[in-house]
């Protein structure tokens, strides 16, 4: 289910059937996509092929077939130049303990071909942006994880490129720290003007913070499109309701009282804490809500919650699983 | 410095500190030279410490005195006494100091490459315009040239302390290039056999115990086979021997083509034919060195 973006935006980075075989496994098979600027998450689970692509759009590894361009510039040909306009922040630690993040920052700036006063000025600028400040003078062996995620963050930003990949960002860091790093991950477009290629296997963070999802598996594309596209099908309602002595399982009493009023309904997914404890349902407009106001009241239930709930892009990766979702929420 | 600008977001956030409007960089992109050039000159400051922590500048400081000081001492004695020539001939000096040199190209060797193969820093230089010759060429060049000045320094202190003590300028000048000339190879030599093996020991304990037993224990063994050789009489295949280790390759290159005083056991030092030899090893080493670590490199990538 490829999904055409449109063209009147321009292309920051773009394959055509992009392969990468190695001698055992297949890490990029036939990747055909596009991708235009903004922020862009990067979804596959482990070994579905996203540092690989990443290597091959840096320039530093051929593709087996297939072309790439990143900012209009041929990976196989322009590589240099493409590394000069582009940011990159690896996965693993990649931070020597024993130099302050400015010392380390400012090396890094001039090996992107910064003079050294412009490179001083844009490191205190950089890590300033990322939120460093004080620490920001003592070496980086004492740092916290979310700092150094921030130092990495620092060095792909610190030359002011076109475009950043962000390799795996939030590894390591606590839901605070998520958190913070989703926001500065959005704000590297919103404010600073620079297109992101972010790569997860979390859906959910990506869900928040990018314009546009592509998913690969196995080295395929499974689907590129717009978060929106993803999300905005329909819009789903949660509610959740109190038991009491006449109804010992309150859930089922609306769920059955929903459904004689022709709604029909769906239970949250297994595993989530609440599970069977919350209803799905598609809502039709305004009336909807009334409706359920009315069914819990008539049973005599407290209605402990009821909101929106937005598609999680998590449904397309198990489409079976999906597909039987969809046609249960939209079944009645 | 940065004017700091207020910005034109949303105002909810303009109480966060870090909301300070970005700016961009529209300056001069320096490209592949320049990036070589300043990883160059990081790692030769590196060498002596400067830009480090105080800690790091301890070793390499006072192994740069222990060169210097026998030299002043032996320029002062010189001068005293009025000498016509120096104790030691220039390119001698550094055969001698074989231990001092040894340890430190064994201590400055892995902090040159081990620290980036061992905290992962290799992926950072090659997400950016640089390859993987340019960062070889880079270490390479510094490298050697922190043992330049190492080896270079005590004959400079040589040569002034003997133009002061008006020694014949000629000779002395003579001497004295031929001098750099054998620690210019010793440099390029030793600076290539320690990052190799430095490439290779991402832990900075092991490079520099795996340099330091590389250098001293072949030079133990090839001394110790010469001088059996000698003792047996068989003192034509002294020189022969002494091509398989650095220190004694240098030796033999200074006594039979650079004009230096024999270092071998037994009257004869290597000829001029042997010398020749000599070089050719030492040229050869050098470039195969340069060959291995481009391969390393190729192949730890990002």
């Amino acid at each position: 289910m490829v999904q055409v973006t449109t063209f009147d935006v321009v292309t920051v980075i773009a394959t055509e059937s992009l392969s990468k075989r190695f001698p055992r496994v297949t890490a990029l098979d036939r990747l055909s996509v596009d991708i235009g600027p903004g922020v862009t998450g990067l979804v596959g689970a482990n070994g579905a092929g996203k540092s690989t692509l990443i290597k091959i759009l840096l320039g530093l590894s051929p593709a087996t077939e297939g072309r790439a361009e990143v900012l209009g510039l041929d990976v196989a040909t322009k590589g240099a130049a493409i590394r000069e306009r582009v940011g990159y922040m690896p996965e693993h630690d990649c931070l020597p303990p024993d130099v302050s993040a400015t010392e380390f920052v400012v090396h890094m700036a001039r090996m992107s071909g910064l003079p050294p006063t412009a490179a001083r000025e844009r490191t205190a600028d950089t890590l300033r942006h990322v939120g460093l400040y004080e620490e920001r003078y003592r070496p980086i062996g004492g740092y916290s994880t979310g700092m150094k995620q921030r130092v990495k963050l620092a060095q792909a930003l610190v030359h002011d490129p076109q475009l950043v990949f962000l390799d795996e960002p939030t590894n390591g860091l606590d839901p605070v720290g998520r958190d913070e790093m989703l926001g500065l991950i959005r704000r590297i477009h919103t404010d600073f003007g620079i297109s992101v290629l972010v790569t997860s296997h979390l859906l959910g963070e990506l869900e928040r913070t990018c314009d546009h999802v592509v998913v690969v598996d196995g080295g395929k594309l499974l689907r590129s499109s717009s978060t929106t596209d993803f999300t905005q099908t329909t819009t789903t309602l949660a509610i959740e309701v109190t038991d009491s002595d006449e109804h010992p399982d309150g859930t089922r009493a609306v769920r059955e009282a929903l459904t004689a009023r022709g709604v029909a309904t769906d239970n949250e997914g297994a595993g989530l804490p609440g599970a069977g404890h919350i209803l799905l349902l598609t809502a039709q407009g305004e009336e909807t809500y009334d409706l359920v106001r009315d069914v819990v009241a008539d049973l005599g239930l407290g209605l402990v919650r009821m909101e929106q709930r937005r598609h999680h892009i998590s449904e397309v990766f198990t489409s079976s699983d999906e597909q039987r979702k969809e046609a249960a929420v939209h079944g009645g | 410095m940065a004017v700091e600008q207020p910005l034109a977001t949303p105002a909810g956030d303009q109480s966060r500190i870090h909301d300070i409007g970005y700016r961009g960089y529209d300056g001069p992109r320096l490209g592949r030279g320049y990036a070589r050039l300043s990883l160059y000159s990081q790692t030769l400051r590196g060498s002596y410490g400067l830009g480090r922590s105080v800690k790091s500048k301890v070793l390499p400081m006072l192994l740069f005195a222990v060169m210097c000081v026998p030299a002043a001492i032996m320029v002062a004695v010189a001068v005293a006494t009025k000498a016509h020539d120096l104790p030691v001939s220039y390119t001698r000096y550094a055969i001698i100091m074989q231990a001092v040199i040894s340890l430190y190209v064994a201590s400055q060797a892995p902090q040159a490459v081990s620290r980036d193969l061992r905290f992962k820093t290799i992926p950072l230089y090659f997400s950016r315009p640089i390859e993987t010759a340019d960062y070889v060429r880079a270490k390479f060049a510094a490298l050697a040239s922190a043992m330049f000045i190492l080896t270079g320094a005590p004959l400079l202190v040589l040569y002034l302390g003997a133009l002061l003590s008006k020694m014949d300028f000629a000779h002395q000048s003579k001497g004295f290039g031929q001098g750099l000339v054998s620690v210019a190879l010793l440099s390029l030599l030793f600076a290539g056999i320690g990052l190799v093996i430095a490439s290779v020991t991402p832990r900075r304990g092991f490079g520099i115990a795996a340099v330091i037993a590389v250098l001293t224990i072949s030079y133990g063994a090839v001394s110790t086979l010469q001088a059996i050789a000698d003792a047996q009489g068989s003192s034509g295949a002294v020189p022969w021997i002494g091509l398989f280790s650095p220190v004694t390759l240098i030796g033999g290159l200074s006594s039979g083509l650079l004009g230096g005083t024999n270092t071998f056991p037994g009257s004869d030092g290597p000829t001029h034919g042997q010398g020749a030899v000599y070089l050719l090893v030492i040229l050869g080493l050098v470039a195969a060195t340069y060959g291995l670590l481009l391969r390393r490199y190729k192949k730890v990538g990002l």
